[in-house]
Order: structure tokens, then sequence, then C-alpha cells
């Protein structure tokens, strides 16, 4: 096993000759374009899920901190039913049983199929923070707000919600980052991403330990990314004066 | 918009005993083992990690910032390929998952501990070793208990997600849970029942043991 083959990334998937330049042309596809492409589909179904978690996380945390018992309780049990079903599971639910429900998500690529999944997996857990996030501030705000003759949503726009979004950015810098990790369930209904690819080309290549390194490798670059430009945006957006904005 | 006609009658106890409870049990023991296993050695990392000698900090930190930002379904992978090369022999996907899981939440469980030893006030320690106590007494007979005691709703929903994950054993094809509700569905072509009975049974364990540790956590809290 000490033997490294790094060579197995420029191996044409077909033939398993090695292309000199590595990268295929003319239909030719070699095992790092297989992993380039793979990587891809990786961001991109994370990033999507990321947008739909982000959009109905805020909603549903926002609905748990509202006076309305009612949307209170939409807001909870949203939050309770993605929290409490494992990913995968949810996953092969949006595949074969939600268009089973729903005719007309028969013909919706699987792709979107998984970035409804993960994106409303995750949805959950950012609703537990933006609902934190609110209940973190103090109530006189709020009440300010109203007694400034600012209606329920005004309040919400303009007092409780720019402070709420700013105090929660660490936590939603480490639920970005685990997206990116949760992407990976999806090799289980066939999406072409990262850990796909790695399952498939060990089986292929049996140059198990090369290919693993170098998707783990992608796994960490991606997760990097994303702290740093949500640090990015920390910094960017943070409150002089309180603690969270790191001595400025 | 509801053209299905849900029939779950061939769930018969005999189905049920054949196909779900074999992997029901899996699950529960990977759970388990992967529980028990992991605080116990999560405990040993993060006392090195707050140990005062970089050669104890540094390789404990390392191991787990890289468990913490590997995906899971790839730790389960690597360690499926790796364990039968440096033990020389195959290895089944039950076992590999058992040592798998085992490994994988003990950095989390690290994590854990670490919050809940540094939770207790520094004092303790000092009256500790005021008393005459060595440095695994103190441990053992002041700070731990304490930050068990802490740290017992955190560690049982680490539990609970832990509980929820190991259905990601799909990806060596070890027969948990999932795996039992998936064979039966294509066994009697009712995959959509079956799944659906899968969700809502991780669903009403994960639920109420979640309900549980809400209770326990306002019981337990330590009145200052």
């Amino acid at each position: 096993m000490a033997d490294w083959d790094w060579q197995v990334f420029c191996k044409d998937t077909i033939e398993g000759e090695v292309i000199p330049r590595c990268f295929g042309g003319g239909g030719d596809i070699t095992y790092l374009d297989w992993m380039l492409s793979a990587w891809g589909w990786t961001l991109s179904v994370s990033l999507l899920s990321l947008a739909v978690a982000i959009v109905f996380g805020s909603l549903m945390g926002i609905l748990r901190t509202t006076p309305n018992r009612g949307l209170v309780f939409l807001g909870n049990a949203w939050t309770e039913l993605f929290r409490n079903i494992p990913l995968l599971v949810q996953i092969v639910l949006w595949y074969h049983v939600v268009p089973a429900f729903i005719p007309a998500l028969r013909g919706v690529p699987s792709f979107l199929l998984v970035v409804a999944a993960l994106g409303l997996f995750t949805s959950a857990r950012i609703s537990e923070q933006v609902r934190a996030g609110i209940q973190s501030l103090p109530r006189g705000q709020r009440m300010a707000g109203l007694a400034m003759g600012f209606t329920l949503p005004q309040t919400y726009r303009f007092i409780l919600l720019p402070m709420a979004f700013r105090i929660i950015i660490p936590p939603l810098t480490s639920e970005s980052m685990n997206i990116v990790k949760n992407s990976s369930v999806a090799f289980a209904v066939s999406i072409a991403e990262l850990t796909l690819f790695a399952m498939q080309a060990q089986e292929e290549t049996a140059r198990g330990i090369e290919i693993y390194l170098a998707v783990t490798g992608l796994y960490f670059i991606s997760a990097f990314a994303i702290n740093r430009i949500m640090h990015f945006i920390e910094g960017r957006v943070s409150v002089p004066g309180l603690i969270a904005a790191g001595g400025k | 918009m509801l053209d299905l006609n849900l029939d779950f009658a061939f769930l018969t106890p005999d189905v049920i005993s054949g196909y779900i409870v074999k992997g029901f049990v899996f699950s529960l023991q990977l759970t388990l083992v992967a529980m028990l296993g992991g605080i116990v050695l999560g405990t040993l990392l993060a006392l090195m990690r707050l140990s005062s000698k970089p050669w104890l900090v540094m390789p404990a930190a390392a191991y787990v910032n890289t468990m913490r930002s590997i995906p899971l379904v790839m730790v389960i992978l690597w360690f499926f390929l790796l364990i039968p090369l440096l033990s020389g022999r195959p290895l089944g996907a039950e076992m590999s998952a058992m040592i798998t899981f085992t490994l994988f939440e003990a950095a989390y469980y690290s994590e854990i501990m670490r919050a809940g030893i540094q939770s207790i006030p520094k004092g303790q320690v000092a009256a500790g070793y005021a008393l005459g106590m060595t440095y695994g007494q103190t441990m053992r007979e002041v700070v731990l208990p304490q930050a068990f005691r802490n740290m017992l709703p955190v560690l049982l929903t680490q539990t609970i997600i832990l509980f929820q994950d190991t259905s990601l054993v799909y990806a060596i094809g070890a027969y948990d849970l999932l795996k039992g509700f998936e064979i039966a569905g294509k066994n009697f072509n009712r995959p959509v029942e079956t799944y659906l009975v899968a969700a809502a049974i991780y669903f009403v364990i994960c639920f109420s043991l979640s309900m549980l540790v809400k209770k326990l956590q306002v019981r337990i809290a330590i009145i200052r």
C-alpha cells in the first residue's frame, strides 16, 4: 500500500490509459475531469441548499418568536419534523415518496429534490438559531418598536432582525460548513457529487487511498472557503461596541 | 393530487421480525457502542487537550479537528478501506461501522466534555490539590462527576444525532434499520410505504428522546 500512484487521475475513465495532459479532450474524460465536475455538483448542491435553508429557516425562526400561538406552533412543528428524521431518510423520502404523492414533481431532476431535502433539513437548525438570536435581544427593543408605532412586521424588519442576524453569524458559519459535509449524503440517490465519485472511482481503479485523499482535500477546501467568506461578512457587518465585533 | 393507494397490510408480524428487527437491533447496538466508546475516548481526548503538555494537546487537537471537518460518509468509507489494509484481513461492514462510529463520535463527545470540564471553577481543582489529591483523583472525584452532570443533556442530544447518523452505514451496505425497510420494500414492491414507516419510526424515537432530554435538562440543573 506504500506505493503512491497519483497518475490514476490522468487515466481515461473508459480505456484506463494515462492521458499525458491529464485533462481529457474530444469526448475523453479522465478521473481528474470527473472529480472536478463532481466537486462542482457538491458545491452547487451545498450553495442552493444553503439558500433554501436560510429562507425557510429564517421564516420559521421568526414565526416561533411571534405573539401568535398558531404561528409559533407551525414553526415548532416544522423544526421538530425536519430535525428528528435522519438526513438520509429525508433524501430518500424526497426521491421516492414525495413524487409518488405529488405527480407534478415526477419530472423534476433528482438534483433539485436533494436540494429541497438538504435545504429543509438544515432549515430546522437555522430556525433554532434565528429563534435564539431574536430571543437573545432585550425584550425592551421589541416593546420600544411597538411603542413607537411600528407594526409588528416593521419592528422585525427594522429593529429585531438586523441585530439578530448579526448575532447568529458564528453558528450560521458552522451550519454552512455542515451543509458542505452533509451534501455527501446525496450519493444515496446517485447525484454525481464527490462522495459518489469517490465510491465509484475507488471501485474502478482500486486506488482508494489516492482518490479518497483528493476528495477529502476538496471537502476541506470547500468548507474552509465558506468559513473565510462568512468571516469576511461577519467583519463587514459587525456592530461596533459588541463583544462579537472583535474589539473594533 | 393524491393518486396513490397506500397499503401497509404486507407489514405482518412475520415480515417485521424477518426484515426489520435485525436491522433495528443493529442500529441500537451501533448507537450504544459508539456512545459508550465515544464518551470514554472523548473524555480522554478532552483531558489531553486541556493538559499543559504540548505533546498531548497537539495530537488530540489534530485528531478532533480532522474528524470534525470530514463528512461522516467519507470517514465511513475511509475506515472501510483502511482497516482491512492495516490489519491484513477483511472485516465485515457491521464491525467496521462500530469502529468507525466510536472513533468518529469520540471527536464530537470530546468537544462536549471539554466544555463541561471548563465549566467547573478553577478553584475546585486547586482545592483538590490543596487537599493532597493527585491529578487523577482530582479529575475522578471532583471535576469529571460534575462535568458529566452539567453536560448530560448535551451528551444525550449528541447521542440522538448519533442514532440518526447510524443510517449512513448505508454507504458500506451494513444491515441497519433503514436497510431492513429498504429490502422489505423491494421484496414486496411497496417502497413508498416502507420508507414512510421508516421515517415515522426514526421520528418517534428521536422526538420522544429529545422531549425526555428537555425534561431532564430542567431537573438536572444544579441550583447555585
